[in-house]
């Protein structure tokens, strides 16, 4: 669609005006929280200027983009889904808002999320849950036996995944092209995964955390989600690179690279970790996960069996480190400086109380408590500095695999497909975390960059997706293997029927996933 | 529960906080299974690199009214908060006090 927008196809506020008029008629999947009409038209009014006088910024000049609403925005309600925040208007950009802003990217709104980005199926913020678009397919509708009409229809609906559940529904259903998420368990790519969209999570230190109210500082990094890996390239290379104003950004200089044409796998090693074979992966997941392995192993790559021994303890490891950051990281809301406040004013204490009591749900409150048990002297060296000993031991699971030779690991991104939302949340938040974080969480323990794929359709006609880990700083070599295994099993569109009844041209620009 | 409420200024509102904490904790516990003789901790995974500095410039700053258009109480350049160094009520009075709110 950037060579469209060159070449006069179509133009910058023509793009942006359908993209939000796909965002309203698509409100029922609640995947923003705050929809920037003015300021979007206006920035694609100053893009077509440019356009106009044959100096477009880049690829990126024009293109509709999304942003999770935990990512500061200058001059725009910034709420990370909770009453804390509800109302706050940052005062300034967060780094990658900024650079996508500098590149010419309209930004139309701001997703939604679970509180403060604690969840995995964007279930739990306080503008409610996001509604994964394929529950609105036709490939989910064909299978799901209906003999029902259309009250069933309502709680038949599946979870978009989360945290960024709101960002991947967003690429998913065509309102943009490319949504930045954040993932610290597999934020990302867990909602990649369900959604059937790209979701890319950078090695930590490669893109800047400034502006990304933290979660867990030494985890989180700022995620990618496109409709295809060369877009992900595209906008990697628009954000990734050191920044003065985040310390936690490595220094060496980031080259930003395109993907060939025709990527060759066959001098790569592969390793299927064993582990990765967790209780509860579905069997349609384990068959593509062998297939995927097969087709790799066709092409010319050898793909061995690997063992990363702590993978079960991550869970636990990051339940602790987590929740121990978080008590941290939660400590700046006090009611005084900004957000949410309580009317409340015997003593300083006491507000700060009432201020939180108010402003965090279940979920954050409960996390915070126990952090701050974790973090009790009597059970610092216990919890804790355990827990931060057995994430070196996760590490260095990890280097040895890598270090034997393996180029990058193959393996499950989720568990299962999107569960009914109604299922979903007959298990509370810590439990659905522990469960869907598995597979994901690892990379983040270990800083390492991975990838959701999307792979193929399961038996419910919903998206399932597969994970490469790849080497710290290696993403070129991840987004290459990515865009193979993308060109190998031709991941169907999704066929959204209220899609369908809009002008054709919309589609026409909408449906080509890739911009560049 | 009534230190760790004072130490998060965060309650457990209900029982159910309680036993959601209760399963944090048994949850955590397997971590003891695992050996981590002779391990070091680790902070980051960035541990091998050195962490930037830069020359003490002041480089950005003064948005003071910018910053102060978030807070809800204020005298000037000041955000005004409630008086201090009083504790807070027993944990059986507590939930009575911030009833109000």
């Amino acid at each position: 669609v950037s060579a469209a927008l060159r070449e006069g196809q179509t133009t910058p506020t023509e793009l942006c005006q359908k993209c939000l008029a796909l965002i309203k008629s698509t409100k029922f999947l609640n995947a923003y929280i705050t929809v920037t009409e003015e300021t979007a038209l206006k920035q694609a009014e100053e893009s077509e200027e440019r356009f106009r006088r044959g100096q477009p910024l880049g690829v990126l000049d024009g293109i509709p983009v999304a942003v999770k609403d935990n990512f500061s925005t200058a001059g725009i309600e910034t709420t990370c889904a909770s009453n804390m925040l509800k109302g706050y208007i940052s005062p300034y950009n967060a780094t990658v808002v900024q650079k996508l802003l500098d590149q010419g990217a309209v930004l139309v709104g701001k997703t939604n999320l679970d509180e403060f980005a604690m969840g995995s199926g964007s279930t739990d913020g306080v503008f409610g849950p996001v509604r994964n678009p394929w529950s609105y397919s036709r490939q989910y509708k064909e299978k799901s036996a209906s003999k029902s009409h259309s009250e069933d229809e309502e709680s038949k609906w599946v979870i978009a995944g989360g945290s960024s559940g709101g960002s991947a529904a967003a690429v998913s259903s065509f309102t943009c092209f490319a949504a930045l998420g954040s993932d610290t368990g597999g934020s990302t790519r867990n909602p990649a995964a369900h959604c059937g969209v790209v979701g890319l999570k950078p090695t930590y230190g490669l893109i800047s955390r400034h502006g990304l109210i933290p979660l867990v500082n030494s985890m989180d990094v700022p995620g990618i989600l496109t409709r295809c890996v060369d877009d992900a390239a595209v906008v990697l290379g628009s954000l990734a690179g050191h920044d003065p104003k985040d310390s936690t950004t490595i220094q060496d200089k980031f080259k930003p690279f395109e993907l060939p044409n025709l990527p060759d796998v066959s001098k790569l090693s592969i390793g299927i970790p064993k582990e990765y074979h967790a209780p509860g992966l579905s069997s349609e997941i384990l068959a593509l996960w062998s297939k995927a392995a097969d087709l790799l192993k066709n092409a010319g790559a050898k793909v061995i069996e690997v063992s990363l021994p702590h993978t079960r303890y991550s869970i636990v490891c990051y339940h602790v480190l987590c929740t121990a950051e978080v008590a941290s990281n939660m400590a700046r809301f006090d009611g005084l400086e900004y957000g949410h406040r309580s009317d409340t004013s015997k003593s300083t204490e006491s507000m700060y109380a009432a201020t939180r009591r108010e402003g965090f749900n279940a979920v954050v409150r409960g996390r915070i408590l126990s952090g701050n048990y974790f973090l009790l002297k009597q059970n610092y060296e216990q919890y804790f500095v355990k827990a931060q000993q057995v994430r070196r031991l996760i590490a260095n699971d990890f280097r040895k695999v890598f270090g034997s030779g393996v180029d990058l690991l193959l393996t499950p991104t989720t568990l299962t497909d999107a569960a009914p939302y109604t299922e979903f949340i007959k298990e509370d938040n810590r439990t659905r975390s522990a469960q869907d974080d598995i597979l994901t969480q690892a990379a983040n323990m270990a800083g390492l960059p991975a990838i959701n794929v999307p792979a193929a359709l399961s038996e419910r006609g919903l998206p399932v997706g597969l994970q490469f880990i790849g080497r710290s700083f290696q993403e070129k070599q991840l987004l290459t293997v990515a865009k193979w295994f993308e060109k190998q099993v031709e991941f169907p569109m999704i066929q959204l029927e209220e899609m369908m009844r809009h002008d054709h041209g919309v589609l026409q620009h909408q449906k080509s996933a890739s911009f560049s | 529960l009534d230190h760790l409420e004072r130490l998060a200024l965060v309650d457990f509102r209900d029982s159910e906080g309680v036993e959601r904490l209760q399963k944090a904790i048994q949850f955590a516990d397997q971590l003891h299974e695992v050996n981590t003789d002779g391990v070091e901790p680790m902070d980051s995974v960035l541990e091998d690199r050195c962490l930037y500095l830069r020359d003490d410039d002041v480089t950005e700053g003064n948005c003071t009214k910018e910053l102060m258009k978030n807070a809800r109480e204020k005298v000037e350049e000041y955000f005004v908060a409630p008086p201090g160094n009083i504790p807070l009520p027993k944990l059986e009075e507590r939930d009575t006090s911030l009833e109000g709110s």
